[in-house]
């Protein structure tokens, strides 16, 4: 055991937090929620010179080959200032979908240009009835001459808005939710039939809907291979899930500082309100939230780039399920124990507490987590 | 003991059902089933039509245009009312300046102000709290100096719910300062127009308007708008308090949201099954059922109490501690409930827009009304100061 971190990633950790620092006060992030991306491209681009955006890809693909360690360590600094990049959803879960599903050519086109930030990607899994279930797809493709025509529905697509590809999940074999029959499309959100309905996140960010109305893709938009998609999907989502933990990790640090600072600063009843036992308490127990939350992030780093395991998953899973039961906590807390300020636009408490609560809004929420690893139990 | 309501008491719950079902616009009560924001407008609209019918304050002694009801019927009226989904009435005017005003008055006061409140001529405002004086609301600072037959108020309000649509304002300001904390306060009513007042909006997580600062510069308000004694006004505070205790716990608006939630619940699908019948979904909505089932009982006990003369203690802070608890609880179960959607933050869904809705009726509404629930554990006394008062009145700790 060695939670000690290589000069290599203090240097990224430093990198990163010196970025956000510098460009991420709450004015900015408010021009960036406002513009025509909902994110600042410039920032995009900046991650993406100082090839923090190129960190997961091998090197072949002008990447780092960073693990799951080196994701945490940039997803952590991205969520303490509430990025609105779609880091986590084009770098990581794109990304990693199209390293590990790709064809040699189109790891070729796709991987450097995610890596330089010249490209945006983004994941359309759900779907209005899947709840959470990566193999409840009732998006079809059919086959035709020379390639696919797609029909249907994918919800709440973040960075959707402004993907050059969406990576969408259909089926193309097999009944409802099947897990075999399940393929991925690289589809052009400007392709014929596509359309999409842009909207805004509770937590500031942009998604979109997509409707798909016969949709024609060519042959070489399908990556990996027919109705074999399910493994990876899963497998991804969970490399994406351990990164989200990381985010609302600094998520969480973020709130907590400001709520410990605010318990130091605020009078009634002639002292400072941190003077009030209930008060200490209930800020120990953020704190300690926030260290269980810590400790499933780094054992879910640790593990989210080993081989696909049952204890992958379940660690995964409890990870997860830890980590939005303590956001919710944070997030419900840090604004009671702000009163009215916490509850106010302005100041961005509430920004991280909203960040907060949408946490288990994907990927699954707790008690999809918990019915997960209660299934993979060791019993004996 | 006999937990039934009486004879009287089920025929009255019919006539105001029958009431509801004639009267109530289906336009009001499909937005509040979407959990859509209300205007004014729509507020007003009940409002005047709950006054035809007498039944607007039923709070209000019978000669001020009171019903006359028993308490436990005030409670059957608010169940039906919740369950029609018909709108809240605002309470600032009805349930909360109009009682001070009907103890502690003068008779002008009482003739002017009150029908007015009925024909919802004059809307009203909370003026309490400030920057400085949170919970701790006795160390307010809003300064009133007299002048001949005016008093000049210099200082600023904070959190003033709807102050840019009222018409008044029922206002703390200190007029002694000399005076220990609660001596030395008087309660005023002010003009909204009253050259000095400026009205800031202060925009709330969900994006909403509803809050504001209000700036007093110089702003004169003649010493007749004042209500009880001068440096008396902290007894006025209180009695609002203690007045408006009894509803605080929102068992009816809780019943309310609990359907929705089943609703939403027996929609939405997980596994091809509707989410109700996931059985780590359904456990949840049973547990919070329970909970809501023994806070209705607590209420009741509370109401039968006054009813036979007693004067609600700090018993009242249980009710608003556990009801505004069910009301996180069940707001939150709603927003699990839609899963991915409730992400989206779309506020035509939520405003006066009739834009085609993005998935279902109800899944905007759904983070919206979290957080709006977090806001009741905030005002209205937070609930940490409801345990304080717990601690210190019952338990003499
Ligand atoms: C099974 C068992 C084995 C033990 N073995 C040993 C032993 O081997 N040797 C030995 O020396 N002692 C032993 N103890 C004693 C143990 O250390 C004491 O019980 C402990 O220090 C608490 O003291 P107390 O029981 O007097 O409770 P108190 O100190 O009277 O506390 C009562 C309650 O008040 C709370 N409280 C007290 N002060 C505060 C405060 N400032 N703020 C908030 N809450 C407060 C406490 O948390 C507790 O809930 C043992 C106790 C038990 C139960
Ligand atoms: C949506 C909204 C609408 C409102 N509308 C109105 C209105 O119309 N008119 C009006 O006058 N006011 C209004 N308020 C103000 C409301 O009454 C205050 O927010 C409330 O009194 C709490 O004060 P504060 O926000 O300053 O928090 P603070 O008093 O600063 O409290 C901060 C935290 O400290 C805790 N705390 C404070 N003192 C103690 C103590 N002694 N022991 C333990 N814990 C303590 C509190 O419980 C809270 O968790 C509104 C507030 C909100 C959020």
């Amino acid at each position: 055991m060695d939670f000690k971190l290589t000069e290599e990633q203090l240097m990224l950790q430093e990198t990163a937090a010196r970025l956000v620092r510098d460009v991420y006060g709450f004015e900015h992030r408010e021009q960036y929620r406002q513009s025509r991306h909902g994110f600042s491209d410039p920032f995009m681009q900046q991650l993406g010179d100082l090839g923090l955006c190129a960190v997961p890809f091998a090197e072949a693909y002008g990447g780092y080959g960073g693990s799951g360690v080196e994701n945490m360590l940039i997803m952590t600094e991205l969520g303490r200032g509430l990025c609105l990049e779609p880091y986590l959803h084009s770098v990581i879960f794109a990304g990693g979908l199209v390293d590990q599903l790709g064809t040699a050519a189109q790891k070729d086109t796709l991987l450097p240009q995610l890596g330089s930030a010249s490209l945006q990607l983004a994941v359309a899994l759900d779907e209005p009835q899947s709840h959470y279930q990566l193999h409840d797809v009732q998006t079809t493709a059919e086959a035709v001459s020379g390639g696919w025509k797609l029909n249907g529905r994918k919800s709440v697509i973040i960075g959707g808005q402004s993907a050059g590809l969406i990576l969408v999940s259909a089926r193309t074999s097999h009944g409802v939710r099947d897990e075999q029959g399940i393929t991925v499309f690289l589809v052009d959100p400007q392709d014929s039939g596509v359309g999409r309905r842009d909207f805004a996140t509770q937590d500031g960010r942009m998604a979109c809907e997509l409707y798909l109305d016969d949709v024609f893709v060519k042959s070489s938009a399908v990556l990996g291979a027919v109705g074999q998609a399910l493994p990876a999907l899963r497998y991804q989502q969970g490399r994406c899930m351990a990164a989200q933990c990381a985010e609302a990790v600094g998520s969480m640090e973020a709130a907590c500082a400001l709520t410990l600072d605010y318990l130091k600063t605020r009078q009634q009843f002639g002292q400072p309100i941190g003077k009030f036992q209930v008060l200490q308490h209930r800020m120990v127990d953020m704190r300690i939230e926030l260290d269980q939350a810590t400790s499933m992030t780094l054992l879910a780093a640790c593990v989210a780039d080993q081989a696909d395991s049952d204890e992958r998953s379940r660690i995964l899973a409890a990870a997860k399920f830890i980590v939005s039961r303590a956001s919710r906590f944070v997030a419900d807390q840090s604004i009671q124990l702000h009163g009215g300020i916490g509850l106010t636009w302005e100041y961005m408490l509430s920004h991280h507490a909203k960040h907060l609560l949408m946490v288990a809004r994907q990927f699954g929420d707790d008690d999809h987590h918990l019915q997960a690893y209660a299934k993979l139990l060791q019993v004996a | 003991m006999d937990i039934e309501f009486s004879v009287h008491e089920q025929a009255f719950r019919q006539d105001v059902r029958a009431f509801l079902h004639d009267n109530l616009p289906g336009e009001l009560s499909e937005r509040i089933a979407l959990g859509k924001r209300l205007s004014k407008a729509h507020q007003v609209q009940w409002m005047r039509t709950l006054n035809r019918q007498g039944w607007l304050a039923p709070g209000w002694p019978v000669e001020f245009g009171g019903t006359g009801w028993s308490d436990v019927q005030k409670h059957i009226f608010d169940e039906e009312c919740f369950a029609a989904g018909a709108p809240k009435v605002s309470s600032f005017g009805l349930k909360m300046v109009a009682p001070v005003i009907i103890k502690f008055g003068t008779t002008e006061q009482k003739a002017h102000f009150l029908p007015r409140i009925l024909s919802c001529e004059d809307w009203w405002c909370q003026g309490y709290s400030e920057p400085g004086a949170g919970s701790d609301l006795s160390s307010l600072k809003t300064r009133a100096v007299r002048e001949g037959d005016d008093y000049v108020v210099n200082g600023q309000k904070t959190w003033t719910t709807l102050a840019h649509f009222a018409d008044w304002m029922f206002c703390l300001v200190r007029t002694d300062p000399e005076a220990r904390q609660q001596r030395g306060i008087s309660f005023l009513l002010i003009d909204m127009k009253t050259p000095g007042i400026t009205v800031r909006p202060i925009i709330t997580l969900d994006g909403e308007h509803e809050v504001n600062e209000v700036f007093f510069d110089n702003v004169r308000v003649p010493v007749a708008n004042r209500v009880g004694q001068e440096n008396e006004g902290w007894t006025c505070a209180k009695y609002l308090l203690t007045h408006e205790r009894t509803s605080i716990g929102g068992i009816a608006q809780n019943k309310a949201l609990l359907t929705r939630l089943k609703r939403i619940a027996s929609q939405e699908v997980r596994d091809g099954r509707p989410l109700i019948d996931d059985p780590l979904f359904r456990t949840q909505i049973a547990e919070v059922e329970m909970q809501l089932m023994a806070a209705e009982m607590s209420s009741l006990r509370t109401l039968a109490a006054t009813q036979n003369g007693e004067v609600p203690g700090a018993e009242s802070s249980f009710l608003k501690i556990k009801g505004t608890e069910i009301r996180q609880a069940i707001t939150y179960l709603i927003s699990k409930a839609v899963g991915p959607y409730a992400l989206p933050f779309i506020e035509d869904e939520l405003g006066y827009g009739s834009e085609p809705l993005l998935y279902t009726d109800y899944s905007s509404a759904a983070t919206y009304q979290y957080l709006d629930a977090r806001k009741a554990s905030i005002y209205g006394g937070a609930n940490e100061i409801q345990k304080n008062i717990i601690a210190k009145m019952i338990l003499e700790l």
